[in-house]
């Protein structure tokens, strides 16, 4: 049955498919930003460069594999090998920047971490412009796996799983939103059911009476950074996956529009920064089809306005008591 | 801490960290901090800095910057004078923000841009109009302010985390607007888009135009001596203590009645007006803007500038500005290498003797270094030729002593990125230990630092120099967060 609408419907299923993966990556970012956010009060400007990180991994050990025109091995283990090396190595990234960079500021006035946290992203962002150059590095996820990659034939991953009115929904999208939800569903398990699940959401409470608890805060911190970098790291790999193409700034804009993901859902919120981010990949998506690819990121911008205006806490967070 | 040699060593009971200790509360613990950082160099700094007075200080300044045009040319000028008292200017803003509201304001670059886009359109030849600087950069000034107080609406009721985020946004949104965006205004893009506006008058002072450089730099030092005049009087008025009270503690204020959003907005808005002076000033004396000139990396070097000087100290801003622009023109790329080889090489040797003590221990670092560094190099020689083949880039008589101790390999193509990361990992690990161990660490660690910089930081110096001020501020944030010039605080709430 035709859908009884006045506008392009497959313009507007096509928008829906690519702002709802979009937005399963600006949420996972989001995730990073929100329980670091949550738990000490520190908004990780790094955050988006430890995703970038990620992306680079991810690609690094595709060249080590033999490269996306030639992989040595098959394309499923390929691509859990990207995305675990790309996560083992921004956890311990997120681990090591927290335990130089903020750790010594813990109680420091609010600004210097600021400071410090805008410091390690610039460094991050450069070390990665010295290391693999400023031109793009492209994952070709386009013909990865495919037969005859020289004539540009399709792989398997654009293979279209299903189709809604003509437009294909592609099995990178349906991998990339299978392993974002995989990976909530076992970060809500986690924060829920285990042990340091509840040691961090005690943290998160009051820093001071956990630790007189007998919690030893500073591994549960250390463990927060490093589950919101494991999930920025499987982002970057997506991204490289999805959109083929990594370079040392990506990291930026993910990171701005991942925090206004956190905010909109609730900065502090698991639920908020799924559901903000899932709503800011949506935003985006529609504008860049609708209003044009430049007018998407002032379109987040005018979101984070609006939502800072109409409600600062955020869809589903709790309204923070400010003294001043 | 303890400076007692001769009372005998007590063994210290396990957990001596944690007893409580007679009279020793934080306050106590945190004034002894404070003393010890009177110590060294940086002490000495800051004692200079109390004795002498703000008149004196100022006018010290003034007769050093004004004779520099004598003797220095027209490029020197440009790249020295012009561009430092820029960033005098630009810091002194970002100072009232940062140093005496206690505000993180990220879109500071953006207001600069604000300024240098809007004294450009109001004089130039892009839509014929050509304004006097009497007229519009008092029109820019005040727009910039009112701009920033405009963004600092939305984050009122959350200043501090969201207003950060929201200027850093909006910085992004500058560049996205003026580059992307460009919107047509009577028949022409409004921003020129990725191309800038080109042909922008030059200031004029009622009448009198100023073209030449050292004319450019005699009036914007004018101005830096004026900015500075007055926010000393402001930060000792009303409103500056105001200011100071709400940086210390914004809960205390309140409850003295101050009106602590209003202040904050007042300090946002002049900050962002400073700004915007000095986007007119530089895009006067440019010619031309582009919005290359107002993205991510000049906001670091600005905070880069007020972070090094000290937080809230308008001496501090303008020391900051000078070391900061000066060691960035040194790595400029266009500067021969073997000044930025002696910068680097000087500043190394200076940092030790700062901070390793006592003298002999310094010299043992040194001793090693050069030891170490010529067994390296013998080693690396003997395994194969090839990792000793390349050559050191630019001559100067401190490269032909180099290209003998650093080991400059050739086709081995990984090997500067991972001395790279091998040089991040040493660092870090030189913050962990301590005693004997730390001086034995400095000594590779030095070492790798030079192979770095002379297989990759020297082909890249623009690179290098923005990695450089990344581990600066993370440095002194973690190391001296009042920088060199400013006060030690003590977070109460």
């Amino acid at each position: 049955m035709p859908l009884p609408l006045a506008f392009n419907a497959e313009l507007f299923i096509q928008l829906l498919v690519n702002g709802v993966t979009l937005g399963s990556l600006y949420a996972l970012i989001a995730l990073g930003y929100s329980m670091v956010y949550g738990i000490l009060k520190l908004l990780n400007f790094a955050h988006g460069d430890v995703y970038m990180i990620g992306a680079f991994v991810g690609y690094g050990v595709l060249t080590l594999l033999g490269g996306p025109l030639s992989p040595n091995i098959a394309i499923a283990p390929l691509i859990v090998l990207m995305f675990l090396a790309a996560m083992v190595t921004s956890g311990l990234l997120g681990v090591v920047i927290e335990r130089f960079a903020y750790r010594p500021l813990r109680d420091a006035p609010r600004i210097a971490p600021l400071i410090s946290a805008l410091g390690v992203s610039f460094f991050l962002q450069n070390s990665a412009l010295l290391l693999f150059g400023s031109q793009f590095r492209s994952y070709d996820s386009f013909v990865l796996g495919s037969e005859n990659p020289e004539f540009f034939e399709p792989g398997p991953l654009t293979d279209p799983v299903f189709v809604i009115r003509n437009v294909n929904v592609q099995l990178i999208q349906v991998i990339v939103l299978a392993t974002t939800v995989g990976l909530m569903v076992a970060l809500t398990l986690l924060v829920a059911k285990t042990q340091i699940g509840k040691a961090m959401r005690a943290t998160s409470y009051d820093r001071e009476a956990a630790a007189m608890m007998g919690i030893n805060t500073d591994r549960v911190i250390a463990s927060t950074f490093f589950i919101g970098s494991v999930l920025a790291g499987a982002a970057g790999v997506m991204f490289g996956l999805l959109f083929s193409q990594v370079f040392h700034f990506m990291g930026f804009l993910a990171g701005l529009k991942g925090f206004t993901a956190a905010v909109v859902g609730g900065i502090g919120s698991i639920p908020g920064a799924m559901l903000g981010g899932l709503l800011v990949g949506l935003a985006e998506s529609f504008a860049a089809g609708y209003l044009g690819g430049r007018w998407s990121d002032l379109t987040v911008f005018g979101i984070l306005i609006f939502v800072l205006l109409v409600r600062p806490s955020g869809l589903l967070g709790t309204r923070a008591i400010h003294k001043v | 801490m303890g400076s007692g040699g001769d009372i005998p060593e007590i063994p210290a009971r396990p957990d001596e960290r944690d007893r409580p200790r007679v009279g020793v509360d934080d306050w106590v613990a945190s004034v002894e901090d404070r003393r010890e950082g009177r110590a060294g160099f940086a002490g000495l700094a800051r004692r200079i800095d109390d004795i002498v007075p703000a008149w004196a200080r100022l006018a010290a300044f003034a007769a050093v910057a004004a004779t520099l045009p004598l003797w220095m040319d027209r490029g020197d000028l440009f790249a020295y004078g012009i561009f430092t008292l820029i960033y005098i200017l630009l810091g002194l803003g970002l100072n009232v923000i940062v140093g005496n509201a206690g505000l993180l304001d990220l879109g500071y670059v953006a207001f600069f841009g604000f300024g240098a886009y809007f004294y450009a359109l109001l004089s130039s030849e892009h839509y014929g109009i050509h304004w006097p600087s009497a007229i519009s950069i008092p029109i820019v000034i005040v727009s910039t302010a009112l701009l920033g107080l405009v963004l600092g609406i939305p984050s009122r009721r959350l200043l501090g985390d969201y207003l950060a985020i929201v200027t850093l946004f909006f910085g992004q949104a500058f560049v996205v607007f003026v580059n992307a965006a460009n919107p047509t205004v009577q028949g022409k893009g409004l921003t020129g888009g990725p191309n800038g506006i080109a042909d922008i008058d030059p200031n004029d002072l009622f009448g009198y135009e100023v073209t030449t450089r050292r004319q450019q730099y005699w009036l914007i030092l004018g101005v830096v001596l004026l900015v500075l005049i007055g926010l000393h009087f402001l930060s000792e008025s009303r409103t500056g203590r105001a200011w100071r009270a709400l940086r210390e503690d914004p809960l205390a204020a309140e409850a003295m009645s101050m009106p602590v959003n209003r202040l904050k907005l007042m300090a946002f808005a002049f900050g962002a007006g400073i700004a915007g002076l000095a986007g007119c000033l530089f895009a006067a004396v440019l010619t031309a803007v582009t919005s290359g000139n107002f993205a991510l990396p000049i906001l670091i070097t600005i905070y880069a500038v007020v972070v090094l000087g000290g937080i809230g100290s308008l001496t501090g801003v303008v020391i900051g500005a000078i070391v900061i622009n000066v060691s960035f023109q040194f790595l400029a790329p266009e500067n021969p290498q073997s000044n930025a080889r002696l910068l680097f090489y000087g500043i190394i040797v200076l940092l030790l003797a700062l901070g390793v003590r006592p003298w002999w221990r310094l010299g043992a670092v040194l001793g090693g270094t050069v030891v170490f560094g010529f067994a390296a190099h013998a080693v690396a020689e003997a395994i194969s030729p090839s990792w000793t083949a390349g050559a050191v880039v630019e001559g100067g008589r401190l490269a032909e002593l180099v290209s003998d101790w650093v080991i400059i390999p050739v086709g081995h193509d990984r090997f500067a990125d991972a001395a790279y990361i091998a040089l991040v990992v040493a660092v870090l690990a030189l913050t962990r230990v301590h005693g004997w161990w730390r001086t034995g660490l400095l000594v590779p660690t030095i070492y790798l630092a030079a192979i770095v910089w002379e297989t990759s930081f020297v082909e890249q110096p623009a690179v290098a120099r923005w990695i450089l001020f990344g581990a600066l501020l993370v440095f002194l944030m973690t190391v001296r967060p009042q920088g060199l010039l400013g006060t030690p605080r003590v977070e109460i709430v």
